[in-house]
């Protein structure tokens, strides 16, 4: 009796937990699609909060999400003619070597002052594209 | 002369990208503020730009066995067919009602992780 109840128990919290999990897939899907980025941004906190993946775990599965998903967008984008490889080669290449930087400094800088003024200029960044 | 200004913006999203915080949220405003490239073709720079350097993260976090697959393929799969939409939905809009919409979603992003920060700073002191 109390195994079957246990059981039953631990079934429905799996259950949830794929409800949870399927959100968090539709929610960053559309935003990977429509915004072409941010992804990632909602995947990290919807792992923590809703499916208890530790913080540093759900940095790095949120990776593994979200590369399929730009992926497929990618490839729409570019079938819809929106890729420009005369920007996008440039870009690119500066983004491998600031990523290497960047996963570098990850070790040297304090990340709390990173992430308030990385805030700061996004805001900034949003007020501007919203509004002018 | 195009083509440094160009590799310069990418290098400064993706010291950000590689520290893990959201690369592309920078770059999509760096092009379409400072070089006036078009939203849509911001954002199609932005996916395409990032996917070599998640390749490689992706491959050290694997070996750090950092990544977890329970509940990846309950994600991975709605979302897919999510980004085709999303993909439909922002090539029906205009470039400028597009960035406009990114702009609001960079605002909500912004203050969002802000107030996480501030938490996680209380918490510790």
């Amino acid at each position: 009796m109390d195994y079957n109840q246990s059981e039953a128990k631990s079934n429905a919290k799996n259950g949830k937990k794929n409800v949870y999990a399927v959100i968090t897939g539709i929610i960053a899907g559309i935003v990977n699609g429509l915004f072409g980025g941010g992804g990632g941004m909602i995947v990290v906190p919807m792992l923590i909060k809703l499916l208890d993946c530790p913080p540093k775990k759900a940095h790095a599965t949120a990776l593994l999400i979200i590369l399929p998903l730009s992926i497929v967008s990618g490839i729409i984008y570019a079938v819809f003619g929106s890729l420009n490889l005369r920007i996008g080669t440039p870009v690119g290449i500066g983004v491998i070597a600031g990523g290497v930087l960047g996963a570098f400094l990850l070790s040297k800088l304090s990340a709390k002052w990173v992430v308030i003024i990385f805030s700061a200029v996004m805001a900034g960044a949003g007020i501007k594209m919203l509004f002018f | 002369m195009r083509f440094l200004w160009y590799t310069i913006a990418g290098f400064l999203s993706g010291i950000l990208g590689g520290m893990g915080m959201g690369g592309g949220t920078i770059l999509i405003p760096l092009l379409s503020i400072f070089y006036k490239t078009g939203q849509h073709t911001a954002q199609a720079i932005n996916l395409i730009g990032f996917i070599p350097m998640s390749v490689v993260a992706l491959i050290i976090h694997f070996k750090n066995k950092l990544v977890d697959f329970k509940h990846v393929l309950m994600i991975i799969l709605p979302g897919v067919f999510a980004c085709v939409l999303g993909c439909y939905i922002a090539r029906a809009m205009s470039g400028d009602l597009l960035k406009r919409f990114f702009g609001g979603f960079l605002i909500i992003l912004s203050v969002f992780q802000l107030v996480t920060e501030l938490k996680n700073i209380k918490k510790q002191n």
